[in-house]
């Protein structure tokens, strides 16, 4: 491929550069957004097309063992959505759970370029590394789980909160993640050690350790805020999907304390009404607290009707869907680390909650009023595959289209939400916010999610269609570190992304005090648990602003 | 038991600490090898089993050729070239084997037959395949070994011998070792053996259970209605050869574990109900949930069978069993399983890596074995070495060659190579005929979707 090439009379969505579709040439050159090109740089008349910086996913489950367990458990829907290889491609499946090409191909004809895999138990990183390694065209990285681990745990309970931070950083360096990720945090140790048990509220205490879910979410943001990692902690809130859980979610949130947060899937997290009654929606009292604190930044995690799989660090979750509608079921333990629950599920219009669900993230995004903390995700596959991202983006932009599906679902559920009243259509300019900028932005990828010079040359070209989820849903060209992967809706070529990790700064002298912990209770000597380099590939240590 | 060749005094000693032993799915990553690099041989083996030690003393460096094509000697350029040759040209090349070698050449297999349309197996098909289909029907409450060190206080071995199989489940993970919650070890927890006959397995147990031949899946069944509440057959004793009391005790000692485990052998998948023996063990874990924490884990054989169902997953979405003929992956076992592919005689290549059908495969499947062109890669000589058209001699992984390897329990571990060896690892020889299958089939010869 040529290193220089030039897009041509594009119309141009760069919200981070005040552009807001204006006609404006691109200038490209080794992967990199420059000034200018030679003349002999190769052309993209984008005439009458759309210019948007390539999309990210800030929260989504491709890569790791939960992964391919969903994998494993789901062959009646890989055959029904075979997906073939082409002269530049290699084949896979797809469905629910794609295969790791499939993803990654999949991806890129939707125009995203950056996918990040939101929960990972450090001892399984290993095998996300490779799955990331093989899932191929976009920039990945992933969020490691440490809201539920044991030695952590021990620390805080000594209340020694400065080696709680080192260790925090020295388990991101192991294993080379973005950021940390907590979830349903105090809940693994009832789950493994108290037959099934689950937390209930913030302030009880955690079994063993004399310490709150609560304690353990303020210093897990203490901690991310000195050690100034490029994302704050990607926090799963306790109580996920049970009626009145606002409460959780906000005293979650006040925890905080003005420290940056991001809520993952707030959606899930937005149920009003009394613990065990019918959920209402209580998306108005989180989303005021989320437009007045600007140190939140949070992903819907719409739900779309069809095909979903609950996969989650959050095993009484999944035992709890388990039992709703008995199914195959998987249940995962990691030592000292996690809990995993994975089982299929699908949203049905006729179904209250569900309905509930898919109005109540409607809601959420058509009540924000800072588009750069509300940004846009399924919760791939939870609430649904991120191959629905175009039809959620038509949601969002065609109020005349959200009219008519309101319709067809149930409507005890609509009465119980105000989006029939909600006129709001996102912008060209918003959607490009809440998939581009938005989450370059929360993720502290100052490369991405713009096209300003020095940026890297992540491009998507949309021909300009009436019906956004037919445009969404099939870029003419997309472009990748400055290579045309697509070219005409067809792959080009196929292209490796990199992994994207952080390496906080560390006294190293902490791994000395991790190290009996590790003989004592894993299963896997200290010495062969961190990660060698070689896992990486290609990569980018996206750098740490430590406070001192 | 084997014992290491006396070394002569040799002063070119080196330590290896935290080697991983791949001989089987216990993947211990705790060895101490002592290495005599002037005579290429592990001298001793701190803290390996029985089978351990004897992987570790007999994999030396022999003197044989790197490639032989029809017997005769040959460069390695020209093995990989009469490999790719002989796939490229085959109607239906079939690759099998891939558990004893490293994930990063199980990745590069199951790429060559994605390029060529080939058809990929592991022998997982022929050990836990069943446990396999199982999953895909009801699912799985699993757990890591050093879970089930920390927590486990019932453990429940169906249908295998470990004590011969893999001696340090026992010792390292499950029985004997104290845990975060199991503070005195084998005194905490309550150990059950259920098996068709007495092994060197059953003094471990605290109850031994001896099912009659065949009856697990019926055994199984009794076990979940006794757990449910429900009515079972009089003559249960006469079915299964375990009676009433028996059950009904064993029943009271899973509900009212603290945290539970079922492990299962091929004593289970490769009898009569095979996947339907799996699903009942699954299901009955997953059913005491309703009681207390229970989780159900196959203890698989070879060191790297994990590996291979992770990796031919991830890039497939099937475990074993994947036929890309269409240019897409399709999952059939019976029909794209290696033995029955072979007996059908319906391949006309086969790619073999690191492990030996001609030696345990059904009559007619071997037979046509030897009728097809084969490429073989293996560290020893084997019946199936013997009978192939290509022969690579390969270096052995965790000996000789770093790399990935996923234990039973799906824990990636990272190897560490004791010594150097001449010989190319699987994964170099893999890359080799990748590289000229691709070649060979650039541009109009390239198989895309049919």
């Amino acid at each position: 491929m040529p290193s220089e090439l030039k897009i041509v009379n594009g119309r141009v969505y760069d919200p981070a550069n005040d552009i807001d579709g204006t006609v404006k040439d691109l200038c490209v050159k080794d992967g990199k957004i420059v000034d200018s090109v030679s003349k002999s740089a190769s052309r993209i008349n984008a005439h009458g097309m759309v210019v948007m910086p390539g999309a990210i996913d800030i929260h989504c489950h491709i890569a790791g063992p939960k992964v391919n367990l969903g994998r494993k458990l789901m062959p009646e829907d890989h055959r029904l959505d075979v997906h073939p290889k082409t002269a530049v491609t290699r084949s896979g499946t797809g469905g629910i759970i794609p295969s790791t090409f499939a993803t990654g191909y999949r991806y890129a004809t939707m125009g995203y370029t950056t996918a990040m895999e939101a929960a990972v138990p450090p001892i399984t990183a290993r095998h996300v590394l490779e799955e990331l390694d093989d899932t191929p065209v976009v920039d990945k990285g992933f969020y490691v789980l440490l809201g539920n681990n044991a030695f952590l745990y021990k620390l805080l309970k000594e209340g020694r909160k400065k080696e709680f931070k080192e260790a925090i950083a020295w388990w991101v360096n192991s294993v080379h993640a973005y950021t940390v990720k907590l979830v349903n945090t105090g809940s693994d140790e009832l789950w493994k050690g108290r037959k099934n048990a689950n937390i209930t509220d913030v302030n009880e205490r955690i079994d063993h350790y004399d310490i709150t879910p609560s304690f353990v979410t303020e210093s897990f943001i203490e901690a991310a805020h000195e050690l100034g990692l490029p994302h704050p902690p990607h926090i799963h809130c306790n109580n996920l999907g049970h009626s009145g859980n606002i409460s959780t979610t906000l005293d979650t949130m006040k925890a905080a304390q003005g420290r940056r947060a991001h809520m993952a899937h707030i959606q899930f997290h937005s149920f009003g009404g009394e613990m065990n009654k019918n959920p209402v929606s209580g998306a108005r009292e989180i989303i005021d607290y989320i437009n007045d604190h600007e140190n939140i930044t949070t992903d819907v995690g719409q739900v779309m009707f069809g095909k979903a799989m609950a996969m989650t660090a959050d095993a009484p979750l999944a035992w709890m869907l388990r039992n709703v509608k008995i199914d195959k079921w998987v249940n995962a333990d990691t030592e000292c680390e996690s809990g995993c629950g994975v089982l299929p599920f699908s949203y049905q219009e006729s179904i209250y909650t569900h309905t509930l669900q898919w109005a109540m993230g409607l809601e959420l995004f058509l009540m924000s009023k800072d588009p750069w903390r509300v940004l846009l995700s399924t919760d791939h596959p939870n609430g649904g595959s991120f191959m629905n991202y175009p039809k959620l983006i038509r949601l969002l932009m065609d109020s005349a289209y959200r009219r008519e599906a309101l319709q067809h679902i149930n409507q005890k559920a609509v009465a119980k939400t105000v989006l029939p009243e909600l006129e709001r259509e996102y912008t060209l300019n918003e959607i490009a916010i809440i998939t581009r900028a938005g989450p370059a932005r929360a993720l502290g990828l100052k490369n991405k999610g713009h096209l300003g010079v020095g940026a890297d040359a992540d491009i998507t070209i949309y021909t300009e269609d009436e019906d956004r989820e037919q445009m969404f849903n099939a870029p003419r060209y997309v472009i990748k570190d400055g290579t045309i992967v697509i070219k005409d809706h067809e792959f080009a070529t196929d292209h490796k992304g990199k992994l994207l990790h952080s390496k906080p700064g560390y006294n190293e002298d902490i791994a000395t005090e991790i190290e009996p912990f590790f003989e004592d209770y894993y299963s896997v000597k200290f010495s062969n648990y961190a990660i060698s380099e070689d896992y990486l590939h290609e990569h980018e240590e996206v750098p740490t602003n430590p406070k001192s | 038991m084997p014992e290491a060749a006396k070394p002569k005094e040799s002063k070119n000693i080196r330590i290896v600490k935290d080697a991983t032993c791949t001989f089987c799915g216990c993947v211990c990553d705790d060895m101490e090898l002592t290495v005599d690099l002037d005579a290429h041989r592990i001298t001793k083996a701190k803290r390996a089993c029985v089978l351990g030690r004897a992987w570790f003393y007999e994999h030396t460096l022999e003197d044989r050729p790197v490639v032989l094509i029809d017997g005769k000697e040959a460069t390695l350029d020209e093995g990989l070239d009469e490999a790719a040759r002989i796939l490229v040209d085959a109607k239906f090349p079939i690759t099998y084997g891939l558990s004893d070698c490293p994930c990063e050449a199980q990745r590069v297999a199951v790429d060559i037959m994605d390029t060529i349309n080939g058809n990929i197996d592991t022998t997982t098909s022929v050990c836990h395949g069943p446990s396999g289909m199982a999953f895909q029907g009801v699912g799985e409450s699993t757990a890591t070994l050093g879970e089930i060190k920390n927590r486990a206080d019932l453990v429940i071995y169906w249908g295998g011998n470990p004590a011969e199989s893999h001696p340090r489940h026992f010792t390292r993970y499950a029985v004997t070792p104290k845990g975060m919650f199991i503070p005195n070890g084998k005194k905490d927890r309550t150990v059950v053996l259920v098996d068709v006959r007495k092994t060197p397995s059953t003094p471990v147990a605290d109850i031994f259970m001896r099912v009659k031949p065949g009856k697990d899946f019926e055994l199984l069944w009794a076990l979940r209605a006794l757990v449910k509440g429900k009515k079972i057959s009089e003559n249960i004793e006469e079915q299964t050869g375990v009676s009433r009391e028996v059950l009904d005790d064993l029943v009271e000692r899973m509900k009212n574990c603290q945290y539970g485990v079922l492990f299962m052998g091929m004593g289970l998948t490769m009898t009569r109900g095979r996947h339907f023996n799996s699903g009942a063990i699954y299901s009955l874990a997953s059913d005491l949930n309703e009681f207390t924490h229970f989780v159900a884990k196959p203890v698989r054989g070879h060191g790297n069978v994990t590996g291979a169902d992770n990796v031919v997953s991830w890039q497939t979405g099937y475990p074993f069993g994947v036929n890309f003929n269409r240019g897409y992956p399709r999952f059939n076992p019976g029909e794209f399983t290696t033995s029955d592919v072979l007996a059908r005689g319906e391949a006309d290549a086969a790619m073999i890596v690191a492990s030996d059908p001609a030696s345990n495969f059904p009559k007619k499947a071997i037979e046509h074995l030897e009728k097809i062109p084969v490429i073989s890669m293996d560290v020893k000589e084997t019946h199936t070495t013997r009978l192939s058209r290509v022969r690579f001699a390969v270096a052995t992984y965790g000996i000789n060659t770093g790399g990935t390897v996923y234990r039973m329990d799906d824990v990636p571990i990272s190897l560490r190579p004791a010594f150097d060896s001449p010989f190319p690892t699987d994964q170099e020889v893999l890359e080799g005929i990748r590289q000229r299958v691709k070649k060979m089939l650039s541009g109009s010869k390239a198989r895309v979707a049919a």
